[in-house]
């Protein structure tokens, strides 16, 4: 049993250390990716279609990752498709949690036709395919930036409302929050001062794996062509450029699939790690 | 009594569920897009067939009307008729939906036999690299979604070692007609087993990709459950009878351990299911999901009405049934 503890002790340290170095790699790539990339991510030369990256045979030294097959540099295209994935990243994982966490404390504090209705509509949001509920509100709402936050927003709060309500109900049950009530604090005094506090923890981790999840419902929303505007470069848009030139150009397909899977796994690692770094027994 | 009660209640949030779902498919598409006759017919229709169109929809009447007429059309089994193709939609949506049952029923089957395993063995070797092993490879597979998952096994599987087909369902090539849509069923009842390795050759990468992250979920808890029973006094009086290990985890810890994964299992089968959308899109697999992205792309509204309405109804009942099966296996709920 002690080595396990140890063991957990141990990784959290160097899973925060490995995500949080490529979050941060991939938020300068973004920031400079008018400065560092080599191309115009636009830019096409079918002369140059579908070269291979550097180390293969017939790779232009010029295109690092090589060419889709329109000639665009691959290297330029992922560095400006992490833009979009960091801003969805950032800003839907942000209101997601502000919107699901606020129901989320209404309804397992305050109790009463609050909870009733919020964890009703949790129920209904349930019914549907998470997937095939943001296609459909990007038929509605028409593709762009701000369509992409709104549909996840409207369709992941239940993931924060449903986690912060069970854990705001069992924190009220607790003593220190009978003393504040007994001391004469406000309730609302109480739910911002006693019981926020007490299930931050459990929101900061739960906000780090919503970013994963916004940056995959981006690409699959780029995949079947529904994000933003085509021209632009996306990762899932180069995903569905590389899966139908899979037998031609697997490269087209591997980098940003890479670039996917370490963006998502370290959001992902960065939440288990804050969790573990804030959970006071393992503390 | 008590049994009855629950169920009755469980039924009635069921379909309260249910109304709610439908409400929602109804305001987002009747009432945030503006016209949606104008959505609803193809670009250049004369003033006449807008009209003619907004009768027959009722759309001159008030919007609680409209919404009586509609739930009206949906429980007789009338989701109007698909723009793209003519056809009526519920026929369009059923001859799909087998497409999809198939595959999620085979992702949770070998979602079950992985994460089963894998909980057996990591409990058999606790406290070993093997134990260390397992949980990496768990929670990596946890922690990715089945669009990864999906993408990373095209790569592998489909192209670098191509073992299986990365689209479609059934190879045209095979030139075998089937007379329903339950193509895997119809094939092993009519003994074509060429026709059966060929649908699981195309079946297998996509259900492995909804599988790998249930399958990890699995492993996780039952893993957990199984670790908490074996310290207990039934499994020491196995061991002082010179049962070996493996007879002990199979044969007296996993019965008691395995109610509160079977729960889990039925909640994340409905996620499964939702996972179906992207991933026959990303296989090219003629089911629900590549449909009603299609649809989407086409704005073909009632199809697209149709297709939500009916994985809703999916999801919602196999939650119903997880409960109903919960409280039958579970003789605290059913005494109390």
């Amino acid at each position: 049993m002690h080595d396990a503890r140890g063991q957990i002790r141990r990784l959290p340290g160097l899973r925060l250390w490995l995500s949080g170095g490529w979050l941060l790699l991939l938020v300068l790539a973004a920031v400079f990716a008018p400065m560092i990339s080599p191309h115009d991510p636009l830019e096409q030369d079918l002369f140059a279609a579908r070269l291979p990256p550097f180390w293969q045979q017939g790779a232009d030294p010029a295109y690092l990752l090589g060419t889709d097959s329109l000639g665009r540099d691959l290297l330029s295209r992922m560095l400006y498709g992490a833009r979009l994935a960091l801003t969805v990243a950032l800003v839907a994982g942000t209101l997601t949690c502000l919107v699901g966490a606020t129901l989320g404390l209404i309804a397992g504090y305050f109790r009463g036709w609050a909870d009733l209705v919020i964890s009703r509509l949790v129920d209904i949001w349930m019914a549907f395919p998470p997937v095939l509920f943001a296609i459909l509100l990007i038929a509605v709402l028409g593709t762009g930036l701000t369509s992409i936050i709104v549909a996840i927003v409207v369709i992941d709060w239940t993931r924060f409302s449903r986690v912060v309500r069970a854990e705001a109900m069992s924190q009220g049950a607790m003593d220190y929050v009978a003393s504040a009530q007994v001391a004469g604090r406000s309730r609302l005094g109480i739910a911002l001062a006693e019981i926020l506090p007490n299930v931050l923890p459990t929101i900061v981790a739960l906000l780090t794996l919503e970013m994963g999840i916004a940056v995959i419902v981006e690409a699959i929303l780029s995949f079947v062509n529904l994000s933003i505007s085509t021209d632009q470069p996306t990762w899932g848009g180069m995903i569905a450029e590389g899966r139908t030139s899979i037998y031609q150009a697997w490269w087209v397909l591997v980098f940003p699939l890479v670039a996917l899977f370490l963006t998502v796994l370290s959001f992902s690692q960065l939440g288990e790690g804050l969790k573990d770094y804030f959970d006071p027994v393992l503390r | 009594m008590q049994i009855v009660r629950t169920l009755l209640t469980r039924l009635a949030t069921t379909i309260i569920t249910l109304l709610g779902a439908a409400i929602i498919v109804f305001v987002v598409i009747r009432v945030v897009p503006g016209n949606p006759i104008a959505m609803m017919l193809p670009p250049g229709a004369t003033e006449a067939d807008i009209a003619r169109l907004e009768a027959l929809y009722g759309l001159d009447k008030s919007i609680f009307e409209q919404f009586l007429i509609w739930i009206g059309n949906v429980l007789q089994g009338d989701f109007g008729t698909s723009i793209t193709t003519r056809q009526p939609v519920f026929d369009l949506v059923i001859g799909r939906l087998p497409a999809t049952l198939e595959l999620s029923v085979m992702a949770l089957l070998i979602a079950i036999v992985v994460g089963g395993s894998a909980a057996l063995t990591a409990t058999l070797y606790r406290g070993t690299k093997v134990e260390g092993g397992i949980d990496v490879a768990g929670g990596v597979a946890l922690s990715l979604p089945d669009f990864l998952w999906g993408l990373a096994l095209i790569l592998v599987l489909g192209v670098l070692w191509p073992l299986f087909h990365i689209s479609g369902r059934v190879s045209p090539s095979l030139g075998f007609e089937f007379n329903t849509d339950f193509y895997l069923i119809e094939a092993l009842v009519r003994f074509r087993f060429d026709v059966v390795l060929d649908l699981l050759g195309h079946m297998f990468l996509p259900a492995l990709a909804l599988a790998i992250p249930l399958a990890a979920i699995i492993l996780q808890l039952l893993k957990q459950s199984l670790k908490e029973c074996m310290h207990d006094d039934y499994i020491t009086l196995a061991r002082t009878k010179g049962y070996s290990e493996t007879s002990i985890i199979a044969r007296d810890a996993l019965p008691n351990a395995i109610l509160p994964t079977l729960t889990l299992v039925g909640v994340q089968f409905t996620f499964l299911i939702g996972g179906t959308v992207i991933i026959e899109r990303l296989f090219s697999y003629e089911g629900l999901g590549n449909m009603a992205i299609d649809a989407v792309i086409n704005r073909d509204l009632p199809l697209i009405q149709g297709i939500v309405l009916v994985f809703a109804l999916l999801f919602t009942l196999v939650n119903l049934l997880v409960d109903m099966t919960y409280a039958a296996l579970n003789p605290r709920l059913r005494h109390a």
